[in-house]
């Protein structure tokens, strides 16, 4: 997971900020700062399971605030990418189960599919 | 030439040199060396035990120089000098080789090339001593005037110390009073004394001391020469007040018209262009900021002219220079709080209830704007949910401060506390990464205010800051529930990063002395010479060097009074004899040395077409020697053939090991 | 860069959306930077960016597309710009791991076969407007000032994170579209939430999601004064315009707010056809700008009385 994101997970001090700023955490299982510590405690079992990193939208606030230049993103993004190399979609955006609303932009349907089904 | 006769003691430092070194086949080579005529070790040479050792294998031996194989001569070069003139050999007989820091520490998982290297060392050691001459030390006189800059209670307590043992201090201060931060405070932790219980007598007493020559309003402007020899040249900037006729009675002010943010209040009041910081100023004296006052400015105005009794007003007034001769300084210059604008999220600047940790003292003090009653700087009504911050911009690498403030945690504490004081109904929240409470009473004191205030810590931190109505809405998190935690504050309180006070670079350069890589003062040795600097005769204190409460600052500027008062105790100053020196005969005059003298220790006496060396000048840099091309200025004991054999033997056949 | 650059054509990559989906972005955009004598070459035979910067420090094939636009503009021109904000980010942030990172750049050329070193500048419109244009020179050709409209500038994400990469502008408090809007005429309104997120593509899989952060969002910009929303994003337009009726579902005490591209609030200042505004495509009604402008053009003086608050309905 470090080489994927490039994060060096030992730099985070478990501050709590990314936490603080995130917009989506109502509805996470994980925190974000949960997160790392989770892989800095060697249960990288409980983050695969989380639903957190798909609820990560990629809006860079915590990379923005984080005291110790840890890019919380690309953490977040490396297991989807693992998840998503094992073959585990969140969503088959292109499936015929999911309806995207026929109002939507094209970006919509780009942006969502490449982040959450590969 | 007599043949050597050269002891070496190998010391074994516990295992830190022991263990990456093979310290018996290093002796054993050693032995073979030429003009070696004993060979010891021990585990640890500068005990006691070991400096015994030393001592009586010179006399029975009969041996004529040594060579101590240890750590840097920074550390224990002078113990074993001191220690081989008490049998009676001169003390420039004998040498370190430090195979600790420039060998052991660095090749601790190489073993074998470590131990040759140490061997390389050793033996270029052994060829410099044999080739030192004896030398006695230079003794120059010593001027017995200190000068302290800084008059916040660092330099206030230096002063006051160095004064109390019987020697004479300017104290130089930028602003037109005393007092520095601490007198910004409202109450102190951990014993809650007011600082103008406590300080307030000492600003007296620098005032009244007859030892003490005070300077405020003043800047160093050049600081010449060496050890109890400076030269220093003080701008006393113009006040345009005569200190000499103002009174003090403060008529001026009432009537200027010219109003500024107040520097002693924070910015949460307005002084006068014509001011003084607070009352309990010392000295007691008015100046006019000519940055901001009408008459002079645009010609206009006048008005405390006409109204100053004292006749004290003086539009005309001129910076002026002033020269000293001083033996030794102190600097104490203190520190700033980190520029909160950079803190984007938080907000400060923007909105008006966002304040910093100086400007709640204000609020706090009975001495403050709001005469200690706690009201919010937007409307002024008294806050009920107040969020403290702590770590805003220390421990943040991103921000360049990955150090610790080290004072905040606690004068959080004390803040909240107090506030609960002040407004019982309040509730004080404080946000932290952990709470750093190592000093003598301060755990307890943290406790109190958890237990018996009911201060609530939280621990996370604030992500970010916002005005909602009015209110001030605080995004942040608490580990302990693990929870994202958003509250609605009527005033928030950040707990800014401590950073060197502004100027402090320029202000190194002009003294020669080093700042660290955030500004602060750096110290000669940080656990052994921490109030030393590298440059001999300068000195720091307090929160110059690193952030520190008032209880190591006192104490650090009481330390470093010691050393001057050391240094002023002996009739004159002795210097290291191993300067340079001109070989007369073989000089041509060229002069290329005296441009390379950083320190203006060489003059050409253009008669007879040679360089001098001035000895009390010379600092013994070498930067003469190096340029020379004849090869006839030369560093004692560190003579061009003492350096090139000291290179061959370390050199040679080393590959082949 | 040189001051003056209307000599040099300056490519427009479009994106995905920008000539279906969200084509007043781009047609007022084309047509004010006519007005304003920028020459504008849009790429033909374009593809996707692929909307988002790929973060897998192995995804080199993620940053391929991006690569490709980047190589094909050099061909035009030296300044590439692109309206949509998620076009923006992957646009610039290939580019700057391009220019930085010797790695990628290596494995971006030996698989592309070319030898691009980041040497085109991607900025976007907001910038040209503010460093080639200038802002005083826009106000100058204003024909018809937005009158006394209150604007929330809402940037979201993309535009500004993370900063490092993308130094857009301060990213806690930028002020680039604020400025843009005040040089067009209209009242500009602070908002602390103008750079929270609006849940982007989250709404595939929770419209709950969006309608809280949307609703935050407007209700936060509304508290500060504004009442009607400028932004660049055809997503963020998606969510808080579009998708408003989520919003107005879920929470009783939301009445609608109007939201605008800014090229649109610029083509109507600068007196473009109202046609290619597509105000009809807006969901939430903007009758508040139009009589703004009416208002501003009847009088001569364009700080006129206060507009009362417009009751506007969801179509
Ligand atoms: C909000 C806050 C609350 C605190 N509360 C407590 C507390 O309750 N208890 C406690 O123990 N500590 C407390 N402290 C810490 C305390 O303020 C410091 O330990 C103390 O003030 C340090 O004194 P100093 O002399 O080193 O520096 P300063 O007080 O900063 O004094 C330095 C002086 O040097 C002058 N100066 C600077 N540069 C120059 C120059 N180039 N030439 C001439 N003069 C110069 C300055 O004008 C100033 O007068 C608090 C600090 C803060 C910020
Ligand atoms: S903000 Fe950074 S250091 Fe703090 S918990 Fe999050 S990732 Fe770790
Ligand atoms: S002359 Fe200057 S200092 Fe004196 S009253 Fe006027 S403004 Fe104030």
């Amino acid at each position: 997971m470090e080489e994927l994101s490039g994060q060096n997970l030992n730099a985070c001090n478990q501050c709590l900020k990314c936490t603080a700023g995130c917009s989506f955490v109502d509805n996470m299982d994980l925190l974000p700062n949960q997160v790392i510590r989770c892989i800095q405690l060697g249960q990288e079992d409980e983050v695969m399971k989380s639903k957190t990193p798909w609820l990560c939208a990629s809006c860079f606030t915590c990379v923005t605030r984080c005291p110790k230049g840890v890019d919380l993103s690309r953490i977040m993004e490396a297991i989807r990418t693992l998840l998503l190399r094992q073959g585990k979609e969140h969503i088959n955006l292109s499936g015929s189960e999911f309806k995207l609303p026929a109002d939507a932009p094209q970006q919509l349907f780009v942006s969502g599919s490449r982040k959450l089904s590969g | 030439m007599k043949k050597s006769r050269v002891g070496v003691f190998v010391c074994h430092c516990g295992h830190n040199i022991a263990r990456a070194i093979d310290i018996k086949s290093v002796m054993e080579k050693i032995r073979k060396y030429p003009g070696v005529a004993h060979v010891e070790d021990y585990i640890y040479l500068c005990a006691d035990p070991g400096q015994k050792i030393v001592a009586d294998k010179i006399k029975d031996k009969n041996l004529d120089a040594i060579v101590i194989a240890n750590c840097s001569p920074n550390l224990h070069e002078k113990t074993f000098r001191d220690l081989v003139e008490s049998v009676n050999m001169n003390r420039f007989k004998c040498e370190i080789a430090n195979i600790r820091e420039q060998c052991s520490w660095p090749h601790d998982q190489e073993r074998e090339k470590a131990t040759l290297k140490s061997v390389k060392i050793i033996e270029s050691v052994i060829e410099k001593v044999k080739q030192n001459q004896e030398l006695e030390p230079i003794r120059v006189p010593l001027t017995k005037k200190a000068l302290v800059i800084g008059g916040g209670i660092a330099g206030i307590q230096a002063a006051l110390d160095i004064a109390n043992g019987g020697f004479k201090v300017i104290l130089l201060e930028r602003r037109a009073t005393i007092g520095g931060k601490m007198a910004q405070l409202s109450e102190t932790f951990p014993t809650l004394d007011c600082p103008q219980c406590i300080m307030t007598p000492k600003m007296v007493a620098v005032a009244k001391h007859e030892n003490i020559t005070l300077m405020t309003y003043s800047a160093l402007e050049s600081l010449e020469g060496y050890v109890g020899n400076f030269t220093v040249k003080i701008r006393e900037k113009a006040k345009y007040v005569d200190w000499d006729k103002c009174v003090g009675c403060g008529d001026c002010t009432e009537k200027c018209p010219a109003k500024v943010d107040s520097e002693f209040d924070a910015k949460l009041s307005k002084r006068k262009a014509i001011y003084r910081d607070f009352p309990q100023a010392v000295p007691n004296k008015f100046v006019i900021d000519a940055e901001h006052c009408i008459k002079l400015t645009k010609g206009k105005c006048g008005v405390c002219e006409k109204i100053c009794p004292a006749k004290a007003i003086k539009y005309d007034d001129k910076d002026e220079i002033i020269e000293e001769k001083i033996g030794a300084v102190i600097v104490a210059t203190g520190f700033d709080l980190f520029g909160l604008e950079k803190v984007g999220e938080y907000g400060y600047g923007k909105y008006k209830d966002v304040i910093d940790g100086l400007q709640f003292e204000r609020i706090l003090a009975a001495s403050g704007p709001t005469g200690g009653k706690v009201e919010r700087p937007s409307d002024g009504k008294t806050p009920k949910d107040v969020v403290f911050i702590q770590c805003v911009g220390s421990r943040d690498p991103e921000f360049g401060m990955p150090y610790c403030s080290s004072i905040c945690c606690m004068y959080t504490a004390k803040q909240a506390m107090l506030f609960k004081h002040a407004v019982p109904e309040g509730q004080p929240y404080i946000f932290c990464m952990d709470i750093r409470s190592t000093g003598k009473g301060y755990e307890e004191f943290v406790q109190r205010a958890v237990e018996e205030d009911g201060v609530v810590y939280l621990r996370g931190r604030v992500s970010k800051i916002y005005q909602d109505d009015d209110k001030i809405m605080v995004w942040g998190a608490d580990m302990a529930s693990g929870k994202k935690v958003e509250i609605p504050a009527d005033l928030v309180v950040l707990s800014t990063a401590i950073v060197p006070a502004e100027g402090i670079k320029d202000l190194a350069s002009k003294l020669r002395i080093t700042t660290d890589e955030y500004g602060f003062l750096k110290e000669a040795h940080l656990k052994l010479q921490p109030v030393e600097t590298l440059t001999s005769g300068i000195f720091i204190a307090g929160t110059a060097q690193s952030p520190k409460d008032i209880t190591d600052t006192v104490a650090q500027a009481s330390a470093a009074a010691s050393k001057i008062m050391a240094l002023f105790s002996s009739k004159e100053y002795i210097r290291s004899p191993t300067i340079a020196r001109v070989d007369e005969d073989v000089c041509k005059g060229c002069g290329i040395c005296v441009n390379a003298c950083t320190y203006s220790a060489i003059e050409l006496d253009t008669i007879k077409k040679i360089s001098k060396v001035n000895e009390a000048l010379c600092e013994g840099c070498g930067a003469c020697a190096a340029v020379c091309p004849s090869g006839a200025m030369q560093q004692k004991n560190y003579t061009k053939k003492q350096l090139l054999d000291m290179i061959s033997v370390a050199t040679e056949d080393y590959d082949k090991g | 860069m040189a001051e003056n650059n209307s000599d040099k054509n300056i490519v427009y990559y479009p994106g995905c959306t920008l000539h279906t989906w969200a084509k007043s972005l781009s047609d007022t955009f084309i047509e004010s930077f006519k007005k304003l004598d920028i020459n504008l070459h849009e790429l033909s035979d374009w593809s996707c960016c692929q909307a988002v910067f790929p973060l897998a420090r192995d995804n080199i094939m993620g940053l391929v597309p991006a690569a490709r636009i980047l190589i094909q503009a050099r061909e035009h021109g030296d300044i590439l710009t692109t309206l949509c904000s998620f076009c923006f980010n992957v646009l610039r942030r290939t580019n700057n791991a391009i220019q930085t990172d010797g790695e990628i750049r290596a494995k971006l050329n030996a698989y592309l076969e070319e030898d691009y070193t980041g040497d085109v500048h991607v900025l976007h419109p907001l910038e040209i407007l503010k460093v080639m244009v200038g802002f005083d020179k826009l106000k100058s050709k204003v024909t018809k000032p937005c009158g006394n409209i209150k604007i929330g500038p809402y940037y979201g994400c993309q535009l500004i994170r993370p900063p490092k990469e993308m130094k857009f502008d301060d990213p806690e408090d930028p002020k680039l579209l604020d400025m843009f809007l005040e040089s067009i005429g209209c009242e500009v309104v602070n908002f602390p939430f103008k750079v929270e997120c609006c849940g982007s593509y989250q709404i595939v899989q929770g419209e709950d999601m969006v309608a809280d952060r949307a609703y935050a969002i407007l209700s936060n910009a509304r508290k500060n004064g504004a009442e009607a929303i400028a932004l660049s994003c055809p997503l963020c337009f998606y969510n808080l315009d579009t998708r408003q009726n989520l919003i107005t579902q879920k929470y009783t005490d939301f009445s609608p707010m109007p939201v605008f591209y800014f090229t649109e609030l610029m083509g109507m200042a600068l007196g473009i056809d109202e046609g290619l505004c597509g105000f009809d495509k807006h969901k939430v009604d903007p009758g508040i700008l139009l009589e703004s402008l009416q208002k501003s053009s009847d009088t001569q003086e364009h700080v006129t009385v206060k507009n009362d608050q417009n009751k506007l309905g969801v179509n």
